[in-house]
């Protein structure tokens, strides 16, 4: 599914309704499309240009413009391995080359089986437990290249599905408060918004 | 689009670097420098759009509490009492690293770059540039070049990113399709992926681009600048006159650069405009007269083939009466050119059957005797009410200027159409009527009453009330045209009449023909006179001079088609103009043609129409010849002559002047200037106009007629050359007035819709089998398939699916196409492009009927 389905697309609405400005809600949707899909899809941009009134090439450029949008596949595992100062001194280029290595994959690359995607990113603000990485944007830190082995085989057989939820989820904690107070101004047809955690 | 400021009384004073000047209160520094005299070199500012301070080039010291401190010129608002400075060593330094920071991405590859010669980063680099670079790492590469459209291309090293072209693109033509892609090092222009930068308007980026990045492909690696001739000219691709710099290389035309005319195109061009110079180059112009022998053309010299058409026309002249010859065409023509065909027609053929417009148009009177407004004037107008074709489809660039006007705030719009079109989405209230019922809809604008909650032609009571109230504020400006083609233009015309009484209303008329306005200014219509004169009013002024005039007014295209066709009408002299294709009936124009027995066709290309004439006469065209043209505005405007004409075509007054000797008369025409001379001395709404006065610099943008001065009303003739009436001693004639726009008699209604029916509604596209569309290579390509409109509402009842494929069926042709769901049509009608290659609605249209209704059905 690459346009926003019935999931998602309530919240967008919803999202919308918040600002004065309609294009001002265009980053939290693209959230929504990148939890939906993984990734940025054509069709899934263009459907928040729809949504907002923008032109897709407004959208596109607004996404291509921020690091932690994907215009394309990433695998179901981002691993984000840091070399900024702190975890360069610590070791992170040494983690980086394992990882590669132990995947099978440069940085930027994908799996075959598009399982794990390893990109080198600038600091995460872990440096206190450097070298360290995320995992779709969730810390590990103080990662040696036994426990990014270990780190490795937890998400393989689903162990670690509670810490790290698919690529694209920014928060499994729904915001409700002023979201139905803003659709209810806006719109009497947005559905019942989902509240508390989402599986 | 940021229009200069206002002029205002009150300036501020500010002193840069020492001298105190004086700007204009909201002005940017770099606007009041230059007009002064400084210049700050920039590369992303543009006068004609907003600042945006992204390039830093432009940095100069602006004193603050805290002493001097480098800004940018571009984007720092003049005040009171500010000081400048722009050429200290602090701005030297800064300019210095501000250059060397572009260059360090830049490829320098000047020898093989289009702009080389004439590009803003190499000129500025050498004049407030380092000269040296501490970059020795590998530049940046990309894939060269990209298409971001098939008409422009992308070196993406070149680019500065001053955010000129995706400015231009979002706040001037309103198509944000090219944006800033990625960031940092690897930012590029791109579009969405595979949607391509397709706005009728792209060629300007490459204008505006201030280093190689974008280029045309019409125009890539053709010519280095420095090769380069040019002339000034005025685009007459369409109506509304943009002032272009037209530049050849060798013997071709190789370029059309915009150039910024205030009162019209501010420096934009429309790419139909842009590029459909190719058409002047092509291989297949008509290089040489041509004469029928049997079923061929054969080749043949000019005294040849005028012997052959004067004897022709003078034949039937003979056998059948004056009448029995008419003239359709002329819109191409320049205004001289126009004055001396018209002449030709009405004095020594002694035909009143002329008409420049080819049904496609509006009474002569609608558009020469209403109260005319400027673009500029619609501009300012608290409203501007649309009554015309799609403005973006048809006269672009003042869709660019009207939709500037709206969106800044400067003037509401209130549009009357049939489907909705470029402006729709601008519009302050759009009312979509039922084809055919657009002078209900006028009258329910202007007298209000129809009941509370009646529609009146499909268009509910609350929408016209809401109109009502927008128009209220008086002083509208109606842009004036034919919303549909599929409709009678009686019908407009009677809308203009019962607009005309709106307190204040002028008019702007709306025709795209090149030059029609010219031509119905000299007189190339049934009824007028040139000067915008009617026949009966000028006959005694023009009389004296010219001789016998036609009695009585004669027909329009309608008519002389419809005649011709009958076998009544027995010979056709089609000026530039192409019926088979372009009347909105071409059943009954191809009857007509053949019906005629001798026709004359004075042309650049061989057409549906010409093909079939008895002589072919080769013109000269566009760019090949000078002359003056008038725009929409009534703006007379100087074209320039760039190239020779192909082979031994001439220029169309020239062919007027010689068949006119072959026919015993005489023009008394050597020159443009004797011409000119005679139009000034006699037309009415151009007295005054001397050649003097159009060369004038001051006239670079053209010259508005009538000139405000001129003793236009009928005032005693005191000028002695004007009649030559003491000479002879008899008394002075009037020197005639204008002519004025009585509104016609109110129509009839039109037939009821049955309900298996849909009632046809077509404009002409900007790519469509238009000769210069056609013959230039690369507009060619840009012409879209046909596809049907229809409400979704209609879709449904008639359980069709948009995309699919239907079976059109009207009582001139059937035809299957794609049908697709447009809630912009109104329900009960189906829109269709007039004039494409596949499909054209022009096949469909029965040119006798007030409506024209259709019926669909799957395939
Ligand atoms: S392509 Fe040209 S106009 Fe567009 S941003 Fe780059 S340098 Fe500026
Ligand atoms: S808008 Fe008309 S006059 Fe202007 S460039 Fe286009 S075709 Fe030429
Ligand atoms: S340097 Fe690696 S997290 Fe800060
Ligand atoms: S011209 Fe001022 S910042 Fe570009």
């Amino acid at each position: 599914m690459s346009r926003l389905g019935p999931d998602f697309l309530p919240r967008a609405i919803a999202t919308i309704a918040l600002y004065p400005e309609p294009r001002s809600a265009m980053l939290p949707i693209l959230h929504l499309v990148q939890e939906q899909n993984g990734f940025l899809t054509e069709e899934g941009m263009a459907h928040v240009a729809e949504l907002l009134g923008l032109s897709q090439a407004e959208v596109y450029g607004t996404a291509t413009f921020y690091d932690m949008f994907f215009t394309h596949p990433v695998g179901n595992y981002l691993v984000s391995v840091c070399t900024n100062i702190a975890c360069l001194l610590n070791g992170g280029y040494e983690l980086l080359e394992h990882a590669e290595q132990s995947l099978g994959v440069k940085a930027g690359g994908t799996t075959p089986d598009g399982q794990f995607t390893v990109e080198e990113v600038e600091c995460i603000g872990l440096c206190g437990n450097a070298p360290c990485l995320t995992v779709n944007w969730r810390f590990f830190g103080d990662v040696t290249n036994e426990g990014f082995d270990s780190l490795v085989g937890d998400l393989t057989a689903g162990r670690l599905a509670e810490t790290v939820p698919p690529h694209g989820t920014l928060c499994r904690v729904r915001r409700t408060v002023g979201l139905e107070a803003a659709a209810a101004v806006e719109s009497t047809s947005v559905p019942e918004l989902e509240s508390g955690e989402r599986s | 689009m940021a229009d200069a400021p206002e002029t205002s009384t009150d300036t501020v004073s500010i002193t840069v670097d020492g001298k105190v000047i004086a700007a204009q209160p909201g002005e940017m520094i770099i606007a009041a420098a230059e007009r002064n005299g400084v210049y700050i070199p920039r590369f992303c500012y543009h006068p004609r759009m907003r600042p945006v301070g992204m390039c830093r080039m432009c940095l100069v010291q602006v004193k603050g509490p805290r002493g001097f401190a480098l800004s940018p010129a571009c984007y720092v608002a003049v005040a009171e009492g500010q000081e400048v400075v722009t050429d200290s060593p602090e701005v030297k330094k800064a300019q210095d690293g501000v250059l060397e920071f572009l260059l360090v991405n830049h490829p320098l590859d000047c020898p093989v770059c289009d702009k080389g010669g004439e590009c803003p980063l190499q000129d500025q680099t050498l004049t407030f540039g380092p000269g040296e670079t501490r970059f020795v790492e590998e530049k940046r590469h990309w894939a060269k070049p990209i298409n971001l459209s098939d008409l422009v291309l992308l070196d993406r090293e070149r680019c500065i990113q001053c955010d000129r072209c995706t400015r231009f693109a979002d706040e001037v033509a309103g198509d944000p399709l090219i944006e800033f892609v990625g960031r940092g090092a690897s930012i590029e222009v791109n579009t969405f992926p595979d949607l391509p930068f397709s706005s009728y308007f792209s060629g300007n980026t490459v204008q505006i681009c201030p280093v190689g990045a974008l280029t045309a492909t019409p125009y890539r690696f053709k010519a280095r600048p420095w090769d380069l001739e040019q002339v000034e000219s005025t685009c007459t691709s369409c109506a509304v006159g943009c002032r272009v710099a037209v530049q050849s290389s060798g013997a071709k035309l190789t370029r059309y650069l915009g150039v910024d005319a205030d009162p019209v195109n501010h420096g934009w061009l429309c790419d139909r405009g842009r590029f459909d110079f190719e058409a002047v180059n092509s291989d297949e112009r008509v290089t040489a007269p041509l004469v029928r022998k049997g079923d061929e053309l054969i080749e043949a010299s000019w005294g040849e083939a005028l012997a052959a058409a004067a004897k022709g026309l003078a034949d039937v002249t003979k056998l059948h009466g004056k009448g029995s010859v008419a003239v359709i065409g002329g819109a191409r023509l320049p205004n001289e050119d126009a004055f001396a065909w018209a002449k030709l027609a009405k004095v020594v053929l002694g035909t009143d059957h002329v008409d420049c417009q080819l049904g496609d148009g509006l009474p002569a009177a609608a558009v020469l005797g209403l109260p005319r407004a400027t673009i500029d004037d619609a501009c300012r107008a608290p409203v501007v009410i649309l009554l015309g074709p799609d403005l973006k489809e048809e006269l672009p660039v003042l869709y660019l200027r009207l939709r500037a006007a709206a969106v800044d705030g400067k003037t509401k719009i209130v549009e009357l159409t049939p489907h909705s079109t470029g402006l729709t989405r601008y519009a302050a209230a759009s009312l979509g009527y039922r084809p055919g019922e657009v002078a209900l809809l006028a009258r329910a604008l202007v007298e209000g009453g129809g009941g509370e909650d009646a529609d009146v032609a499909g268009v509910s009571a609350a929408a016209i009330a809401a109109a009502r109230e927008l128009i209220s504020a008086g002083n509208a400006v109606v842009v004036l045209g034919r919303p549909s083609l599929a409709e009678y233009g009686s019908s407009v015309a009677e809308a203009a009449g019962v607009l005309a009484r709106l307190p204040g209303a002028r008019f702007l008329p709306a025709l795209r023909r090149a030059n029609v306005h010219g031509a119905l200014d000299m007189g190339l219509a049934p009824g007028v006179l040139p000067g915008r004169v009617a026949l009966a009013d000028g006959r005694d002024w023009f009389g004296r001079e010219w001789g016998a005039l036609p009695a009585e007014p004669g027909l329009d295209t309608l008519g002389i088609l419809t005649t011709a066709a009958d076998g009544r009408l027995q010979a056709l002299i089609l000026l530039g103009a192409d019926p088979a294709n372009d009347f909105p009936d071409r059943q009954l124009a191809r009857r007509a043609i053949a019906g005629a027995g001798f026709v004359v066709a004075v042309d650049t290309f061989l057409t549906d129409s010409s093909r079939h004439a008895d002589v072919v006469l080769p013109a000269a065209t566009y760019a090949e010849r000078a002359g003056t043209t008038t725009n929409l505005e009534g703006r007379v405007s100087r074209l320039g002559q760039k190239v020779t004409p192909p082979g031994v075509a001439w220029p169309d007054w020239m062919i007027a002047s010689e068949l006119a000797v072959r026919l015993g008369g005489d023009l008394g025409f050597d020159s443009l200037e004797s011409i000119w001379a005679e139009i000034e001395r006699l037309a009415p709404s151009h007295a005054g106009l001397t050649t003097a006065t159009l060369s004038a610099r001051a006239s670079r943008d053209g010259v508005v007629t009538p000139l405000p001065a001129a003793p236009t009303e009928a005032t005693a003739d005191t000028d002695d050359e004007a009649a030559g009436a003491d000479a002879t001693g008899e008394a002075p004639v009037n020197r005639p007035a204008l002519l004025s726009f009585a509104a016609p008699e109110r129509a009839g209604d039109v037939p009821a819709l049955d309900s298996y029916s849909l009632r046809l509604v077509t404009g002409h596209k900007l790519y469509d089998s238009a000769t210069s569309v056609r013959r230039s290579p690369s507009l060619a390509g840009l012409v879209a398939k046909g596809k049907l409109r229809v409400n979704p509402y209609d879709l449904d009842r008639l359980g069709l699916t948009t995309g699919g494929r239907i079976r059109l069926q009207a009582p001139r042709a059937t035809m299957v196409l794609e049908v697709v769901a447009d809630a912009g049509v109104p329900r009960g009608s189906a829109s269709l492009p007039f004039n494409l290659p596949s499909e054209p609605a022009a096949d469909l249209i029965d040119g006798s009927l007030a409506v024209n209704d259709v019926r669909i059905e799957t395939t």
